[in-house]
């Protein structure tokens, strides 16, 4: 994949209507357990009105390019919904930390670190 | 109240050529270019706020349809169209 | 250890990917980091993030081909459902949430495409999750300028006779095509006519699929 050949520093990156591009890759996959909690955390938290589906779109957009290109599609919205969930003071930076740092000592793998 | 209805069905109107850095819903490739409306849609809380968690009054939505080739200089076929919605706030009435 | 989908196939018939079983990603790690911390905090609780997955899940594009099928074989219902397609859906029976829903008919004349430029807006909550192609970079940004060439590589060709509307997901709205009803199927019931309405008809890259 290439980056967009837009040099106008206005037209933000995800602005990509019309710019050339190649065929259309057709591979799929199936969403994984962790995707689909993502997807359901993004839903929640917007229906207790944390955020909108707006704010979303806005912490993807400035992730900038790079994010679109290097990390997967759930990867990015997990991403901006913690985005918007510190945002709006649900949890602190300080209590994300701690509680990472907690998990990864769980197990090396994503089975190993729920918390059972 | 809402904002009422500017634009009937019909109305030829242009997309304003701005560039703001930050969230919008208006793409660049539809900016500066005229359309018809399709059809007035509905007043929605206003994007360019939701986005940044401010408090968001209404802006009226509508479906506006594009020539291909006013859009891209030609078409792959004459007729072929785009049709998007665009808030009001991004719309002038063609004189 | 627990795995608690590692036995189970996709609706699709795949596996699904191992992620259980691969190393912790960071990424992994913030999901699960979000989801204790909501739930510490009852904002959510565990049944609630599980219901909403089994209701995503739920959501297929069967659901779309189940509309689609009663419009083919009902015209009060199409008038219905081109004039307000959230509410015919949910007439139906289908919870599509607060989704605001359009359907665009296909006809001998005109062909509707469905893209989202700016994201990947999709009629998730009636068809579910949408494929991959859907939010690639290639099909974002061609589908607007040429939508015959992306058609193309869809398999889907058509005459200059016919207009093609891109229908560019901008803003509040999805779009979902009603695609034209296939000749030879007068004498099918609903329950058959929907077997033949594919996911990528009603996003316009396909066409229903001739009866046997």
């Amino acid at each position: 994949m290439s980056k967009s050949p837009s040099t106008d520093p206005a037209r933000r990156w995800h602005d990509m209507g019309g710019d050339p591009a190649g065929e259309i890759p057709m591979d799929g996959h199936d969403f994984a357990l962790w995707e689909k909690r993502v997807d359901a955390l993004m839903i929640l938290g917007s229906l207790k009105g944390h955020f909108t589906v707006d704010g979303l779109r806005r912490a993807l957009e400035d992730m900038g390019e790079d994010a679109f290109e290097t990390m997967t599609y759930y990867e990015r919205w997990v991403a901006a919904v913690n985005q918007n969930l510190i945002e709006a003071g649900v949890y602190s930076l300080e209590e994300l930390a701690t509680k990472m740092a907690e998990i990864k000592s769980r197990g090396e793998t994503y089975g190993a670190a729920q918390d059972v | 109240m809402g904002p009422r209805r500017m634009f009937e069905p019909g109305t030829s109107v242009s997309v304003k050529k701005l560039q703001p850095p930050g969230h919008v819903r208006t793409p660049t490739y539809l900016r500066g270019k005229t359309g018809i409306i399709e059809r007035a849609i509905r007043p929605f809380k206003n994007p360019e706020q939701l986005a940044y968690g401010l408090p968001a009054g209404e802006k009226y939505l509508y479906r506006v349809r594009f020539d291909m080739a006013e859009i891209w200089g030609s078409a792959e076929v004459p007729g072929d169209t785009v049709d998007a919605e665009i808030y009001e706030h991004w719309l002038e009435e063609m004189s | 250890m627990p795995h608690d989908h590692a036995e189970h196939l996709s609706p699709s018939g795949h596996p699904y990917r191992q992620d259980n079983d691969g190393p912790l990603t960071y990424w992994q790690t913030m999901e699960i980091a979000i989801r204790e911390l909501m739930i510490e905090k009852g904002e959510v609780s565990a049944a609630e993030v599980t219901a909403q997955i089994e209701a995503m899940d739920a959501r297929s594009p069967a659901n779309g081909a189940a509309v689609v099928a009663r419009a083919w074989t009902d015209p009060d219902f199409k008038a219905r459902l081109l004039d307000d397609a959230s509410a015919a859906s949910r007439e139906m029976g289908f919870d599509i949430g607060p989704m605001n829903l359009l359907a665009v008919e296909n006809t001998s004349d005109v062909h509707n495409l469905i893209v989202c430029t700016l994201c990947s807006c999709y009629p998730r909550n009636l068809l579910g999750l949408p494929p991959d192609w859907y939010k690639t970079r290639e099909y974002r940004s061609r589908a607007v300028r040429e939508p015959r060439a992306v058609l193309r590589e869809f398999g889907v060709q058509l005459p200059e006779t016919k207009t093609v509307r891109v229908h560019d997901s901008t803003a509040d709205m999805r779009y979902i095509v009603l695609p034209a009803r296939p000749s030879g199927t007068e004498n099918l019931d609903t329950h058959a006519l929907a077997a033949l309405v594919t996911r990528d008809s009603m996003i316009g890259t396909g066409l229903p699929k001739d009866p046997a």
